[in-house]
Formats: C-alpha cells, sequence, structure tokens
C-alpha cells in the first residue's frame, strides 16, 4: 500500500517534468518564431527586447531556457507580463486561484450530493415515472449551455425580480473573499454554483443510474439479496459503494479539469476573477508569460487530481491494491 | 388432531407442488419451468439434475423469490415448514432469506461483492438476522470459517475475495450461507466453478453439514456424478419439466425414464472397459416455446411410440422398483426420518412403466467389467440398436 | 530435463510399430513414418509480472506426438495445459525451447513463413460462440481459409472446388448443406462446435490441437461431439493435441495422457495406464476425485489444499505441499521425468507404480 502510493507520487512528478517541458517547447521553441517578441508583446521597444532576452536567456541553449523558465516560475515567481505592465504572473495566479477553488468546490459539493441522490432513486425505482422524471431532468441540465443559463440566472436575480423578495438578498456580480466575509461569500457564490453544477448533475445522475442498473444484475447483488438484506442497504451498501470506483474516476477528472480553468464561462458571466477569466484575458491580449503559467498551473491540477483519484482507488477498489 | 394428517415432526421441510414459472417475451408468455414437484425432508440431500434450459436454476431462483424481472408469473405452490412461498410478499421473505433459506452459487468469485472483505460480508448477514455487536458477529464468522476448514480463519475473515484460492471463497460462501444455522441451503451448481481435486473437498464439507449443522440442501447441478456422491433423492428435469426422480440409488441403478439412462449412458466412463463410441443422445433439448405438447424428450428417444406424442405430457408414474430392498441402511433412514409416511418410491413422467415395459436396469461399467456373461432378469425391452450415431441433425 | 521424452509406441497408433524405433536419439535418420509429427523439447513459457515475480506458465516441457495418435492433455486450471497447447500451434511465442513441426523447428519462423505450415496444423477452442464472427454466413467463415491459402497444386482455388469442399466439410461434421447459409448464433452449441471443427479440418490439417472442445456442452452433447473427434479421427487419419480439465472425456478419446501440474508434465504415458495405474499421487489424487455417476462408488478421501499460485510454485516436487506421501527429499529435490515403462514415465521420486 505505501509502496503503491509512493510509487504513484513517484510517477506524477515524471509526469509533471514531461508536460512542464512539453508546454515550453511549444511556447518557446517553436521554429521560425522569436519568443522574444512574443513576450515582449506587440510594438515593443528594442530595448524591451533586448531585456526580455536577457532576462529569459533565449540567446543560450534550450535546456538552460528551461531551467530559466522553471525557476522563474516556481522558484524565484518572477515571472512577468510585459503586455499588462510588468504585472508578476503568479502572483497573479495565485490571486485567481482561491476564486476558482471556491467556485468549483462549492459546485461540486452540489453536483455531487444532487446526482448521487438523483441516480440512486432513480435507479431504485426503475422503469417508474420518478425514474424517467428524474433523466428527463437529467437530459435538460445537460442541454443547457452554462453561459446562457448564467446570463439567464443574472438576469432574473440582478434586474427582473431583483427587486422582490426572492431575490434581494442577491449581491452584484464579483466576489467576495471567504476570509473577510463568509456571508457574502457564500452569497456572491450560490448563483455561480448551482449553475455551474447543472450540467454535471445531469451527467453524473444518469451515469450513476445506468451503472446502478448494470451492477443490480451482478452476481454479488443476488447474493445480497439472498442474504436477506433490505433493498435499501442492498442498494447502498453493495450497488452504490461498488459503482463509487466509476463515479470518483470520473469526478476526478471534470474536477481538475475546472479547478484548471475550465471553468471559464461561468466566471465570465458571473464576473468572478478566477483562473479562467485569467486565461481568458491573457489570451485576448497574447499575454504569453501569463498564457503559459495559466497552463502550467491547469496542467499541474489534471495531473495532481489524477493521482488523487488513483490513490482514491487503492482505498476504493482492493483490487486494484494488490494489483499494484 | 385429524388422524389422515401427517404429525407436524413428519411434514417435509419444503413441499413444492405444481410450480410453473413463466416469463415474458414479446407479448408471449415463455414457460421456463412448468409443474414442477418434489419433497425435501429434514437433513436430506435433493439433487436437482438437468442440462442447461432444464429450469434447474429458475426453480432455485423462484423458491428464494429472487425472480424480480417484470411480468414473470409464478405458480403453484412451494410450502416451506407449511408456509407458503410462491407470493408470499418480499419482506416476509427477507427475512427467511440468508436465515431459514440460504443459497450458495457457482462462482464465489463473483459472487461476493469485490470490495468488501469477506469477513464483512459474512458478519452483515449475521447482523441483518440477529441483534449481535460487531465483536459478536465477527466471533461467529471466525468460529464458522474454522469450521468450513478455512485455515487462519481470523486473518482469512479480513482478506478480500480477490485475494483468496477459488476453494477457499466458496468455503466462506458456504460459511456465510450458514451462518445463521438455516435448515435449508440451495447450492446452485456449487463446485462448477472448482477444480477437480477442490471440488472433491467442497462436496465432502456438504455432505458433511447435514450431521453439523441439520441442514437439507438442495443441491442444484448438472453433473450426475456429483448427484451420485451426494445426494440421497434425485430429480432430473428435462426442459422445464420432472423427467424422473426417486432416491439417488434406485434411480441410478434404474433409471425409470429414457432420458436419465441416455444421459448416464452419454457420460464417458472413467472406469472399466471403453466404449468404442459414446451412446450419445441425438440432437438438443427443445427451447421452451418449441417443447412438444407430449413428452418433451419424444423426439431424440429411442423408445418413442404413439402413445408418447399427443398433450398432455405424460404425468409422474412409479416405475416399480422398489430401493427399500436394495439398500436396507439408506432405505431404514428414510423411512425413519419420515415416520409412517410410505417409503419413497421412484417415479418417471413416461408412459413405458404404465405399459409394463419398464426399462432395463442400467449397466454400469464397473458391472460389466465384473460381469461378462451379462443377463438381465428384469429385461422387459431390447436395448435399442443405438442411442444414435447419426444424431447431428438437430 | 535434458533428453526429451522418446515417443511412446502406441496400439492404437497406425504407426505404433515402426515408432519403437523413433525412441532413439537421432529421429532424423528414422523413416518419415516413424518421425513424430510434434516434438517439443524444454519449451518455457514465462510471463514477467509487476515486482519482479514470474509466472512460469509453462515449465520446461518435452513431448513428441506421432502421427495418428491422440495425446491427451490433462491437469487443473494454471497447470498450464492451455499456454502448451497454443504455444505448439505458435499462437504464442515460447519463452524457450524449440518446437518442430513435422521435423522442421518452428520456433523461431516469423508468421510469413509459418503461413504454409498453419495449414496443416489447426486448433479449435472451447467457446465455440466467439470463435465465429456472428455477423458472417458460416459458409463465407468457412470458405476463407480456401480462399486464403492455395490449393495443392499452388494455384488459388477455384469457386466450384471451393464449393464442393464446403459440402464435403458439413457432410464430415454432419450438419445440413443449408447451414452454409445461415448464422453463427442461428445453431445450437453442439452445432457451432461442428462449424468449428469444419472450419479447422477445411484445409486438410494433420494436426489439430483442441483446447477444451467440449467442456461448455451439455453431457448429452458433448457425447456428440466426442464421437465426432473419434470419427474424423479414423476417417481422415488426424493427429490430435486435445486439451481438457475432464479426465473422463480425455479417456474416451486419447491413447496417450500427459498429466500437468503447474506448468510440468507430471507424468505421461498410455491413457489407461496413467488413470487406472497411475504412477504419479497427483494423477491418482486428480483420477480419484472424479466423482463417478453410479451409488456406491468408493469415495477416497479429497486431497487437501489448494492448487498453489503458478507465481509462488513449490520448491523441490510442485506437488509436494499436497502430495499425501511427502518426504523430506521431495522438499528439496525436484523429481524429473523419467522412465518406469516402455511407454510410461514419471516425475516423482516415489511412484507409486512401476511401468
Amino acid at each position: 500500500m505505501m509502496m503503491a502510493l509512493l510509487r504513484r507520487l513517484g510517477q506524477t512528478v515524471f509526469v509533471l517534468f514531461g508536460i512542464s517541458a512539453l508546454v515550453f517547447l511549444v511556447f518557446f521553441a517553436t521554429p521560425g518564431a522569436d519568443p522574444t517578441a512574443r513576450i515582449a508583446g506587440r510594438n515593443a521597444s528594442p530595448q524591451t527586447m533586448e531585456k526580455v532576452r536577457q532576462e529569459y536567456g533565449f540567446d543560450r541553449p534550450l535546456p538552460v531556457q528551461y531551467a530559466t523558465m522553471m525557476k522563474k516560475l516556481f522558484i524565484t515567481q518572477d515571472l512577468a507580463s510585459y503586455v499588462d505592465r510588468g504585472e508578476l504572473v503568479v502572483p497573479e495566479i495565485a490571486r485567481a486561484a482561491p476564486v476558482t477553488v471556491s467556485l468549483v468546490c462549492g459546485a461540486a459539493l452540489i453536483w455531487v450530493v444532487l446526482s448521487i441522490a438523483m441516480g440512486t432513486i432513480a435507479a431504485a425505482m426503475k422503469g417508474t415515472w420518478v425514474d424517467r422524471g428524474l433523466m428527463m431532468l437529467g437530459l435538460i441540465g445537460i442541454s443547457m449551455p452554462v453561459f446562457w443559463l448564467g446570463q439567464v440566472a443574472n438576469l432574473i436575480t440582478q434586474s427582473r425580480y431583483h427587486d422582490t423578495w426572492l431575490f434581494s438578498w442577491v449581491p452584484g456580480l464579483g466576489y467576495v473573499p471567504l476570509t473577510e466575509n463568509p456571508w457574502g461569500w457564500f452569497k456572491a457564490l450560490v448563483i455561480p454554483w448551482i449553475v455551474l453544477a447543472v450540467m454535471f448533475i445531469g451527467i453524473y445522475s444518469r451515469v450513476l443510474r445506468a451503472d446502478l442498473v448494470a451492477l443490480s444484475g451482478e452476481d454479488f447483488m443476488r447474493t445480497a439479496r439472498a442474504k436477506g438484506l433490505s433493498p435499501t442497504r442492498i442498494l447502498l451498501r453493495h450497488g452504490l459503494r461498488t459503482s463509487m470506483v466509476t463515479f470518483v474516476s470520473l469526478f476526478g477528472l471534470d474536477f481538475a479539469q475546472l479547478v484548471g480553468g475550465g471553468a471559464l464561462l461561468t466566471e465570465v458571466v458571473f464576473g468572478l476573477p478566477g483562473v479562467g477569466r485569467l486565461t481568458y484575458q491573457a489570451l485576448t491580449n497574447l499575454d504569453l508569460p501569463l498564457i503559459m503559467a495559466t497552463v502550467m498551473y491547469s496542467a499541474v491540477f489534471v495531473v495532481l487530481a489524477n493521482a488523487v483519484v488513483d490513490i482514491l482507488y487503492l482505498f476504493l477498489d482492493p483490487r486494484v491494491r494488490d494489483a499494484r | 388432531m385429524p388422524a389422515e394428517t401427517a404429525p407436524p415432526m413428519a411434514a417435509p421441510l419444503l413441499d413444492v407442488r405444481d410450480l410453473c414459472v413463466s416469463f415474458p417475451s414479446r407479448g408471449r408468455m415463455i414457460p421456463i419451468v412448468e409443474h414442477v414437484s418434489f419433497t425435501l425432508g429434514e437433513r436430506d440431500i435433493l439433487g436437482l439434475v438437468g442440462e442447461s434450459g432444464s429450469g434447474k436454476s429458475v426453480t432455485a431462483m423462484a423458491l428464494m423469490g429472487l425472480i424480480d424481472s417484470p411480468g414473470v408469473q409464478i405458480t403453484g405452490s412451494a410450502l416451506f415448514r407449511g408456509q407458503e412461498l410462491v407470493g408470499l410478499p418480499q419482506k416476509q421473505l427477507r427475512r427467511l432469506r440468508g436465515r431459514e433459506i440460504a443459497m450458495i452459487f457457482q462462482d464465489p468469485m463473483t459472487a461476493f461483492t469485490p470490495v468488501y472483505t469477506i469477513g464483512w460480508q459474512i458478519d452483515e448477514q449475521i447482523r441483518a438476522h440477529e441483534r449481535l455487536s460487531r465483536k459478536q458477529a465477527r466471533a461467529r464468522t471466525v468460529e464458522l470459517l474454522a469450521e468450513m476448514g478455512v485455515p487462519d480463519p481470523a486473518r482469512t475473515a479480513d482478506r478480500y475475495p480477490h485475494q483468496l484460492s477459488g476453494g477457499l471463497r466458496q468455503r466462506a460462501m458456504i460459511a456465510m450461507a450458514l451462518s445463521c444455522n438455516p435448515s435449508l441451503l440451495i447450492a446452485d451448481e456449487p463446485t462448477t466453478a472448482l477444480d477437480v481435486t477442490v471440488q472433491a473437498q467442497i462436496l465432502e464439507l456438504i455432505r458433511s453439514l447435514r450431521s453439523t449443522y441439520g441442514s437439507s440442501v438442495l443441491l442444484i447441478t448438472h453433473d450426475m456424478g456429483v448427484v451420485a456422491e451426494t445426494c440421497d433423492t434425485t430429480l432430473v428435469l428435462y426442459s422445464g419439466r420432472v423427467a424422473e426422480t426417486g432416491p439417488t440409488d434406485a434411480l441410478f441403478a434404474h433409471p425409470g425414464h429414457p432420458y436419465t439412462a441416455a444421459l448416464l449412458a452419454s457420460i464417458p466412463p472413467l472406469d472399466g472397459p471403453r466404449p468404442h463410441r459414446l451412446p450419445a443422445i441425438a440432437g438438443a433439448p427443445p427451447p421452451p416455446l418449441e417443447r412438444p405438447a407430449g413428452c418433451a424428450f419424444a423426439p431424440r428417444c429411442a423408445y418413442v411410440h404413439d402413445t408418447c406424442l399427443p398433450a398432455p405430457p405424460p404425468p409422474l408414474v412409479p416405475t416399480g422398483y422398489h430401493p427399500l430392498t436394495a439398500q436396507p441402511d439408506e432405505a431404514s433412514a428414510h423411512t425413519s426420518a419420515a415416520g409412517t409416511s410410505p417409503p419413497p418410491v421412484q417415479f418417471a413422467a413416461c408412459v413405458l412403466p404404465a405399459e409394463g415395459t419398464p426399462l432395463p436396469a442400467r449397466l454400469t461399467h464397473s458391472e460389466l467389467s465384473t460381469k461378462p456373461n451379462f443377463d438381465t432378469p428384469d429385461q422387459a425391452l431390447p436395448p435399442p440398436t443405438s442411442f444414435s450415431s447419426g444424431e447431428a441433425h438437430q | 530435463m535434458t533428453s526429451s521424452v522418446p515417443p511412446a509406441p502406441t496400439a492404437t497408433s497406425t504407426h505404433a510399430s515402426a515408432s519403437a524405433s523413433a525412441s532413439a536419439s537421432a529421429s532424423a535418420s528414422a523413416s518419415a513414418s516413424a518421425r513424430p509429427l510434434l516434438e517439443v523439447r524444454d519449451v518455457r513459457k514465462t510471463y514477467h509480472l509487476p515486482r519482479g515475480q514470474t509466472l512460469k506458465a509453462v515449465d520446461g516441457i518435452s513431448l513428441s506426438v506421432m502421427p495418428g495418435e491422440v495425446l491427451g492433455l490433462v491437469g487443473e486450471s494454471g497447470c498450464g495445459k492451455s499456454t502448451l497447447g497454443r504455444c505448439l500451434l505458435r499462437l504464442m511465442d515460447v519463452s524457450s525451447g524449440e518446437i518442430l513441426f513435422e521435423g522442421q523447428d518452428i520456433t523461431h519462423l516469423k508468421e510469413r513463413a509459418l503461413r504454409p505450415l498453419r495449414q496443416r496444423m489447426q486448433m479449435v477452442f472451447q467457446d465455440s460462440y466467439a470463435s465465429l464472427n456472428p455477423r458472417r454466413r458460416i459458409g463465407d467463415l468457412l470458405a476463407e481459409p480456401l480462399k486464403v491459402h492455395p490449393g495443392p497444386d499452388g494455384r488459388k482455388r477455384a469457386r466450384a472446388t471451393i464449393i464442393n469442399r464446403l459440402h464435403e466439410l458439413m457432410d464430415l461434421v454432419s450438419l445440413p448443406v443449408g447451414a452454409l447459409d445461415r448464422y453463427a448464433h442461428e445453431f445450437s452449441g453442439g452445432q457451432r462446435q461442428r462449424i468449428n471443427i469444419a472450419r479447422a479440418l477445411a484445409l486438410s490439417p494433420r494436426l489439430v490441437v483442441a483446447d477444451e472442445p467440449v467442456s461448455a456442452l451439455d453431457v448429452s452433447v458433448q457425447a456428440q461431439i466426442v464421437n465426432l473427434f473419434a470419427d474424423l479421427q479414423a476417417r481422415l487419419g488426424l493427429t490430435y493435441v486435445f486439451v481438457a480439465h475432464d479426465l473422463a472425456v480425455v479417456r474416451q478419446i486419447s491413447t496417450r495422457v500427459a498429466v500437468m501440474y503447474l506448468g510440468a508434465v507430471v507424468e505421461l504415458g498410455e491413457t489407461d495406464a496413467v488413470l487406472h495405474r497411475p504412477a504419479h499421487p497427483y494423477s491418482a489424487a486428480l483420477t480419484a476425485a472424479v466423482p463417478r455417476p453410479m451409488v456406491g462408488a468408493v469415495r477416497a478421501a479429497p486431497l487437501g489444499g489448494d492448487i498453489p499460485s503458478p507465481v509462488a510454485r513449490p520448491a523441490g516436487c510442485r506437488f509436494h505441499t499436497r502430495c499425501p506421501f511427502v518426504q523430506d527429499r521431495c522438499r528439496t529435490e525436484e523429481p524429473v521425468l523419467r522412465k518406469i515403462g516402455p511407454s510410461h514415465s514419471v516425475a516423482c521420486h516415489f511412484p507409486l507404480a512401476e511401468g
């Protein structure tokens, strides 16, 4: 078990190295394009160009350039954006990350709880109108684009019905840090959470229901019934527990992808200054250091989340534990 | 008390009468099991034997109330200690399952939930039926595993199903089934997934259960060898109907139904001389919807004649053999267990015994080797020239 | 395990008289008929698992199969019988050792060079359904090998020749010609296995390796297929390697039997000698454990314990952990397969029977 954990961590470090090298090569070793000009931004003066060249070591061999870049990203953290008047990139991300994490964690909590409830109830009442109704709801959730749903939510809560008793509590768009005002934080985020979660509730409840229904034909489910257990216990302790293996792997990937910047649309719609919005800005400004940093940040998250999922696997599925 | 009704002691543990199970498919009901009747006494081992599709597993699942496909139709009666199982609400069935009637399955690998330890799963069953603490349940689990011959039971209880060998898994499965001391154990092909040396161990364990636990066993299998070695009574199913039933020794010595005889003959012998060709049965069992109106075995039967063909299928009639004289020990055991009821006789769903032309006694291969000049006084019909050789046009 | 096991003369083999001389080490000088059709020398198949473990699925097996005989490979799960069966036909590469087919070393032949040989060695598998493409007609499936491989004259077979051959094949396996136009799912298990046999026979092979060909079938149908195997062998002079876990089936069909345990042959000899006068305690236990379909058969005490994992094979004799007759020597020294009779070999320090 311990060995398996260590081995998995070792693999993670290796993969992270590979990704960083790849990202670096894509951005700075593309043949025919001078990275200096791209970092310095459009219409940069020759002095700036020279400064950039010096700073990043673009006149030196590639491995040195890579090392310099990694040092600036992770150690000295003084990678600066030239487009944005020398704004330091790493602190910028560090400021954006809590926003994204707040958004995604809240949404994740909602979608996990609701989709498990919906999926399990639908599977338990397979074939009834409850099952069909829940699954139809899920399908509707999946088919609503998040930016549209967000705009509609804004329209209703911010303008149209803002003055009614129902939505008068809704604050204006933007983010309130948790440390400053927890209640404000909650109020600012609760609608974005729901909007972001809707699609995932649809997907996850449908996947879970299908999984549970498939499992109900398994031999061990029959054994559980032959043991005289109650249907609830069979469904939850034997069915749901076994389904969790699939559920967790799906969740890990989606969660990581969202924390890594995938919640971009939600962030833009609700004016949340998160990583997604930062990436969006960097792309529109062609802010190379910022793009590089956000891509790295995102990659790190996906890889780390994968590692966490694999480690969770070790706890969830004893067969995996022995196979390693 | 009226004199006709047997005293409660003599009532069989399980009395199945006319059990029918049909599944709906494309607007029609497919009869999988038709009019199956049998009784199982206390401490008896009854073998339900048949080929795939004969309905033996469906019968067991119906008794357990484990068939829940929509539209399924179960009729007839199954009295367990006088309580009707057919149509019993799930809530009451649940109280019986695991505590009064337990079941073990063919593949012990897939029959355990993969994410829990063996011990956890046995504890769960105990605690589902009895108010015991976790600790007390585990103590019983370890004790049970030890009694099932599991080495190092306390540590084995903490292992996951995939970490055990097939034999140990099946022992753990039996331990789980016995954990609440059920009076009936239904074993559905319990050794089919096991290797032959391990199968021998598990069969011995199952045989020992009646003395150590007082359990009756309903053993479902396709293997005539397993039945012969394990069961007191045998019920042969063919295409969803009972072909023959009787005490195992009588049934194997004097098969009364041509199907039983042909099935036994088609098993390649391991001892004695090697037959040049195996007396195979032509064709294959009919699918439920193409089952003949008369005897289901008629199209493959070497003795088929006009009376076999029209509906209804031939009823079970006594074959005329009484095991009482053959095996005094076994028979007296039966009579004592069954009280005043007459000794069990052998029945076959075939017209031959009624027509006064029962099948000849079976030539066991060891007899063939020891008795070169074979001459049977019971021989009423000459054996057919061959059970079939051009068997292929099914 | 240095020298190969000499080919055994078998009573039913048509080449029995000549094969006695083939036991000499130089089999190349022997006449063609006395030469083993298939010979394996010290074949090993090792899998490397994580954590540096190795699984020796086949652990140094030497065998020869004479033309016209049926060699049964029996053993329980994990004994390597199926792996060996696949290695024999080079459906799987071996880790070391030699495989000779018709005297030709095929151990390291490339797939291209093997292809002409494949016509003469075929395989029948357990799962009759999985081996047949469900979307193609039986006729097309059977015609495929005939189209791919050139005819005996080295040229492509004509359409009429192929159709003739298909009808011949249907006749061989006793199926109606109409079956050619149908699909696999329209047949019962026994019929599908007939089709698989027909496919194996399409190119008139000399050797057929059958891997548990009847174990998925019901008893009554199983007898039909066993008979079919026997008939075809007599009619076409085929040679079989018959892999099965069912001793009774193997006995019915085989001239010789090799009993395998944890990757090695522990006993090899004529069928009834091995099954009725077993020299290896494992063969004895295996035979005794088979439930007989008759009441009152004497029941031997079952063998204790489980088959050890092939990954952690016991040292010394591989059977010593379960052997009722185990002695100190068995725990340390591995017995080699040695002759105890003219055609009977056993890998045991203290064999139960001699010859």
